[in-house]
């Protein structure tokens, strides 16, 4: 069973990969991603994250469901933060664990990819001037991404 | 039923979410949308290009002509950019 957790404050990587395998004598392959806020021109001073409370929780625990149902996982842990969060911040953390590297780098890919595009979360920028940009548009790139996984069916 | 908005659907209707009580003729999420765009000029704006707004039933991605009956709350969005 994947724990997911959907909070405003930040989350060490290290203690989350850590607790994967603390303990354990069958993991064999750990892969963890973090996802930071990236600043493309030196123009932004923060994204601003919504979110569907309630239902991002469950979507995120679907798409892990999906994950452990597909290959043979030892553990997971997905944190995806929302609020205000600065150029160079962490966002997002998925974790994988398992026997071997194929089932753990396959298994994080899809989660990110399904983070990506399934779970309700919005962004927009906030420029160093104050300005409040418009709503980031999805990208067609990441449907397509994410689509590798249901194709394969 | 519980009516509730996210991002730049929220801030064209001009509100969070809402209690509506759809007419039995509204049958589906897409008859749900007609009936929203007729609303207002913010809801007209919120809902111009119905593939364009995503849906969810009671906390599950749903299509257009996924029914809402029994529904208990609906709540619509632009596609998602999380991660």
């Amino acid at each position: 069973m994947a724990r997911v957790r959907v909070q405003q404050e930040d989350f060490d990587p290290g203690a989350e990969a850590e607790a994967l395998t603390h303990g354990r004598t069958d993991v064999g392959a750990l892969v963890s991603f973090v996802g930071h806020c990236r600043d493309e021109g030196g123009s932004l001073a923060a994204l601003e994250l919504e979110h569907y409370p309630g239902m991002v929780e469950e979507e995120i625990a679907r798409a892990a469901g999906e994950a452990e149902a597909r290959w043979p996982l030892l553990g997971a842990t997905v944190i995806h933060r929302y609020g205000r969060i600065a150029p160079g911040e962490r966002i997002v953390f998925v974790a994988v664990a398992a026997a071997h590297r194929g089932a753990a780098f396959a298994a994080a890919e899809m989660l990110m990819d399904y983070l990506k595009t399934r779970a309700p979360f919005w962004k927009r920028a906030i420029r160093s001037d104050g300005a409040v940009e418009g709503w980031i548009e999805s990208k067609r790139e990441d449907d397509r991404s994410a689509a590798r996984w249901s194709a394969a069916d | 039923m519980k009516v509730l908005y996210f991002a730049w659907v929220r801030e064209r209707v001009g509100r969070a979410e809402e209690e509506l009580n759809p007419p039995p003729t509204v049958k589906t999420v897409s008859d749900l949308i007609a009936l929203l765009h007729d609303r207002g000029e913010g809801y007209a704006r919120a809902f111009d290009k119905p593939g364009a707004v995503r849906a969810a039933l009671d906390r599950v991605h749903a299509r257009g002509d996924a029914s809402i009956a029994g529904v208990k709350e609906v709540a619509f969005f632009p596609p998602m950019t999380g991660g």
